[in-house]
C-alpha cells in the first residue's frame, strides 16, 4: 500500500534542510542554488553559504537537488464548502487537495452555507482548519446580508475577524448605491472590496459564453460586456471612494483593456484570473461538456490571448484555482441544468507553469502570480522566502510530465475540465509553519 | 449689557445659522443667557402679551414644540400649535396655501418644522411674519445649534478655540449642520466623526476636519457633540447593525479616556442608548449637559421670539 502522503502529525516539529535546491528570490527574480534551514516554523537561514557539512544533526536533511523551492503558493479564490456543502468538500479534504497542488494559503469565499457575514463564522472556520492543520486558510466576507445585495454586512467587525477582504461570492452586487456603501465604508479600514463581475441581468438566462458556438449548440448565451459593464461602473466608485478593489477572474480581453487603462490613470485596482480561463475557450464546451461550463463562462480564443498578454504585460495581477467543488449530480445533467465550477487545487501549478513552458512568461513571472502578488493584494505575510518568516514553502519539479487524472484528486469533487490531458510541473513537496505537511 | 441693546437682531426670520454674522449670534446668546436668570428666577414676562405665535409643525416632535410653546407662555403670548396629523396638509393642500391661509389669520412669529430641506425657506417668502426655522429636513436647526452654544458657554465660558466633535450621523443630520456653521463662525476648531456612509460629500469646505476613527476623532477634545442615529438606518443600509455602531463609534469610557479630562458630553435628544452612548455614560451628569440643554433650550427660544419682535415695537 502507498504511504499517506500527508503529515497529520501536528506535535512534530521538526528541523530540516533543504539541500541544493534552487531557491526562489522572487523579489529580485532571480535563482539563488543552495540550502534553506528551517527551525521552529520559521525560515532560520537560506542562501549558497550554508555548508552541508556544517549542517547539525538537528535537522532532517532533504536533497532538492533539481528541485525550484519556491514561496509557498497562494490561492486566492476558493470555494471551501464546509460548512453547509461537505458532500462536495470539507475543510480537512480542501487542505489535503491544496497541500497536493503546492498551495500552503488558501482564501476562501463566504458562500458557505450559512454565509459567512458575521464575525463567528469566520473564527470557527479558521480554527478548524488549524486543527487540521494541513494550510492556512483565510476567509473574506460577505459584503451584503445573506449575499442578498441588499444591507451591507458587519464589514468592520469581520475585518477584526480576519477577513482579508469582502465579495458576494458568486454573486455581483447589482446595485449601485449598495456597492457605493461598502466602498465608502471600508475604505475608513482599508478594507479590501472583491467582484465577481458579472451583470447579472445579462447573465441570468444564460449559460455559456454568447457566441457561434452558443447558436450552433442551442444554448443561451452571456454576452461578453456583462463582465466590463460591471468593472467600468466600479471604476467610478473606486475613483470617488480610493478604495481598494480586486476583480476576480478576469476572462474577456474588454476587461483586460478596461483595467489596464485604469492602472495607468493610477486607480486602487487589482485583479486575478484562473487557469480555465488562459488554457480553454469556449470550444471545450462542444458536446455539452458540463465540466466546461464555468461563471464566468469561457470566452473565444482572442479572449483567451488577451488573457495571456495581460498576464505577461502585469495587468493580471494574480492567478488563483477558482476552486468550485461540485458533486457528480450536480454536474451530470443537461447543460442547462448544470452547475457552473471547476475543482482547480491540484492543478493550478502546473497549469500555470505551462505559461512558462510555451515561453509566454518567465518563470519568476509565473511564481509571482501565485505567490508574491497575491500576499500583497491581501496583505499576508508571506509570498516570499525571508528569515524568520514562517517556513511557507513548495518545492517542484519543473519539468516532471503527468497526467492528470480526477480520480487521483484528494478533493471531494473531481469536475475538471483538465480530465486526461499531459501537464508538466509537479509538487513534490508542501512545507506549512515548517511542517512537511506532504511530499510526494 | 449697554451695547448689546444698541446692535438688535439685524435679519427678519432665524432660518438657520449659516450666513449669520458673530455678533449676531452674539446678540442671540447673550439674550438667552438673560432669558435663562429670568427663568431661574420663574419670573414671567408680558413682553409678547397680545401677541400670537403658531407653531406649524409638519414633522413629530415632543421637545422643540413644547420647548417653543413654553417660551411664547414665558413672554405671554397667544400659542397655536398645528401639528400635520390635524392639519389640512393631509388633505392635500400645498404648503403654499397653508402658509396663505395661515398668513390671512396674522400671526406675529411662525416656528415651522418640516421634514423637506428649504421647505422653511419658502413658507418665509410667502407670509408677512417673521419664520423660525425649528428644522428643516437635513438642513438646519438653528435654534438647537444656539442652545448647544449656550450649554459650551455655561460649562467652558468661551467658544474661541475649542475642540469639538460632532460623532454620528451627519450625513442626515441638520443639528450637525447648524452646530457646524454656528461653532465655526465663532471660532473652534471642529471636527466630524462617523462610518464614511454617514459623512456627506464634500463637508470638508465646512471647514470641519472627517475622522473615522473615533479615537482619533476625539482625541483631546474638549466638547463631544452625539448625534441620534436613526434605528432604520442601522440595518445594513448605512450601518450594518447596531452592535458594529456602538463598537466603532459608539461612545463609552474607553473611547472618552481619548479626550480632554473635563470633556462635555452634548447630545440632542432623544438617545439611542447602547446605540450610540453608553447607557451609564449617558446618567453621568459630571460629564454630559443632556438635561442642561433642554433646560437652556428655552431660554434660547424666548431670546429668538423676543430678538425677531423686539425690531416692530
Amino acid at each position: 500500500m502507498k504511504k499517506n502522503p500527508f503529515n497529520t502529525n501536528k506535535k512534530s516539529n521538526k528541523n530540516y534542510a533543504l539541500l541544493n535546491g534552487l531557491i526562489v528570490d522572487i523579489e529580485n527574480s532571480e535563482f539563488i542554488k543552495g540550502t534553506i534551514l528551517i527551525k521552529d516554523c520559521l525560515i532560520e537561514d537560506f542562501g549558497s553559504h550554508i555548508k552541508n557539512s556544517q549542517i547539525s544533526n538537528n535537522y532532517e536533511k532533504i536533497d532538492c537537488k533539481g528541485f525550484i523551492i519556491s514561496p509557498g503558493l497562494i490561492d486566492s479564490r476558493v470555494q471551501i464548502r464546509e460548512p453547509g456543502l461537505e458532500h462536495q468538500e470539507t475543510i480537512k479534504s480542501i487542505s489535503k487537495s491544496a497541500a497536493c497542488g503546492g498551495i500552503t494559503s488558501l482564501i476562501c469565499m463566504p458562500n458557505t452555507n450559512p454565509v459567512i457575514d458575521q464575525p463567528a463564522l469566520i473564527n470557527s472556520i479558521q480554527r478548524k482548519a488549524r486543527e487540521i492543520a494541513l494550510s492556512k486558510v483565510y476567509c473574506t466576507g460577505c459584503i451584503t446580508r445573506k449575499l442578498e445585495g441588499k444591507e451591507i454586512s458587519e464589514l468592520q467587525l469581520m475585518h477584526e475577524s480576519g477577513a482579508l477582504g469582502f465579495t458576494d461570492g458568486n454573486n455581483s452586487i447589482s446595485n449601485t448605491r449598495v456597492m457605493r456603501r461598502a466602498f465608502k465604508y471600508v475604505k475608513s479600514f482599508d478594507g479590501l472590496i472583491i467582484q465577481h463581475p458579472e451583470d447579472q441581468s445579462l447573465t441570468s438566462e444564460g449559460v455559456m459564453n454568447e457566441g457561434e458556438v452558443s447558436t450552433r449548440l442551442g444554448l443561451k448565451g452571456i454576452p461578453y460586456y456583462a463582465e466590463p459593464i460591471i468593472i467600468e461602473r466600479d471604476l467610478w466608485l473606486v475613483r470617488e471612494t480610493n478604495s481598494r478593489y480586486h476583480v476576480n477572474h478576469v476572462s474577456t480581453a474588454a476587461a483586460v483593456r478596461i483595467i489596464r487603462n485604469a492602472k495607468k490613470e493610477g486607480l486602487n485596482i487589482t485583479c486575478d484570473t484562473a487557469p480555465p480561463y488562459f488554457s480553454l475557450n469556449e470550444m471545450s464546451v462542444e458536446n455539452y461538456r458540463t465540466f466546461a461550463k464555468l461563471s464566468p463562462p469561457l470566452r473565444n480564443e482572442s479572449d483567451r490571448l488577451a488573457i495571456i498578454d495581460g498576464l505577461k504585460d502585469g495587468t493580471i495581477d494574480a492567478v488563483t484555482s477558482d476552486h468550485t467543488p461540485q458533486d457528480q449530480d450536480a454536474k451530470r445533467l443537461p447543460f442547462d441544468q448544470a452547475e457552473y465550477g471547476a475543482v482547480g487545487l491540484e492543478t493550478l501549478l502546473a497549469l500555470t507553469l505551462n505559461l512558462v513552458h510555451n515561453n509566454h512568461l518567465t518563470i519568476f513571472e509565473a511564481l509571482k502570480l501565485l505567490t508574491l502578488n497575491p500576499a500583497r493584494i491581501f496583505k499576508l505575510k508571506s509570498g516570499t522566502i525571508k528569515i524568520k518568516q514562517d517556513a511557507d514553502l513548495t518545492v517542484f519539479d519543473l519539468n516532471k510530465s503527468w497526467k492528470v487524472d480526477p480520480n487521483k484528486f484528494f478533493s471531494k469533487s473531481k469536475n475538471t475540465p483538465f480530465d486526461g490531458i499531459l501537464v508538466e510541473g509537479k509538487n513534490i513537496m508542501t512545507f506549512v509553519r515548517g511542517r512537511l505537511v506532504f511530499s510526494n | 449689557m449697554k451695547e448689546v441693546e444698541k446692535k438688535k437682531y439685524p435679519h427678519k426670520h432665524i432660518l438657520g445659522i449659516e450666513g449669520l454674522l458673530p455678533p449676531d449670534i452674539n446678540y442671540l446668546l447673550n439674550l438667552s443667557e438673560k432669558f435663562s436668570l429670568q427663568l431661574s428666577k420663574r419670573e414671567k414676562s408680558s413682553f409678547l402679551s397680545n401677541k400670537t405665535c403658531i407653531n406649524l409643525f409638519f414633522e413629530n416632535s415632543t421637545r422643540t414644540r413644547t420647548s417653543f410653546e413654553l417660551a411664547g407662555k414665558k413672554l405671554s403670548a397667544d400659542i397655536l400649535n398645528i401639528s400635520v396629523s390635524s392639519s389640512s396638509i393631509k388633505k392635500g393642500e400645498t404648503l403654499i396655501d397653508t402658509a396663505m391661509t395661515l398668513n390671512a389669520m396674522q400671526p406675529d412669529i411662525l416656528v415651522v418644522r418640516h421634514p423637506d430641506a428649504g421647505a422653511v425657506q419658502l413658507l418665509s417668502e410667502k407670509v408677512n411674519c417673521s419664520v423660525i426655522n425649528a428644522g428643516d429636513g437635513p438642513h438646519e436647526h438653528p435654534t438647537q445649534a444656539l442652545l448647544d452654544a449656550l450649554t459650551i458657554l455655561r460649562r467652558k465660558k468661551v467658544i474661541s478655540g475649542l475642540k469639538v466633535a460632532i460623532c454620528g450621523d451627519i450625513l442626515h443630520s441638520r443639528v450637525a449642520r447648524s452646530n457646524i456653521h454656528l461653532l465655526t463662525t465663532l471660532g473652534a476648531e471642529v471636527r466630524v466623526i462617523a462610518p464614511n456612509t454617514l459623512i456627506p460629500y464634500g463637508i470638508e469646505n465646512l471647514g470641519v476636519r472627517v475622522y473615522n476613527d473615533m479615537r482619533l476623532g476625539i482625541k483631546d477634545v474638549d466638547i463631544i457633540i452625539m448625534l441620534r442615529l436613526q434605528l432604520e438606518r442601522m440595518s445594513g443600509s448605512y450601518v450594518p447593525s447596531i452592535r458594529e455602531y456602538f463598537r466603532f463609534f459608539g461612545l463609552d469610557r474607553e473611547k472618552l479616556n481619548y479626550a480632554k479630562n473635563d470633556a462635555l458630553i452634548l447630545h440632542p435628544g432623544p438617545m439611542n442608548r447602547g446605540v450610540e452612548i453608553d447607557s451609564e455614560l449617558a446618567d453621568d451628569l459630571d460629564r454630559t449637559a443632556i438635561f442642561e440643554q433642554v433646560q437652556l433650550g428655552v431660554a434660547v427660544r424666548m431670546a429668538c421670539l423676543y430678538a425677531l419682535l423686539e425690531n416692530k415695537k
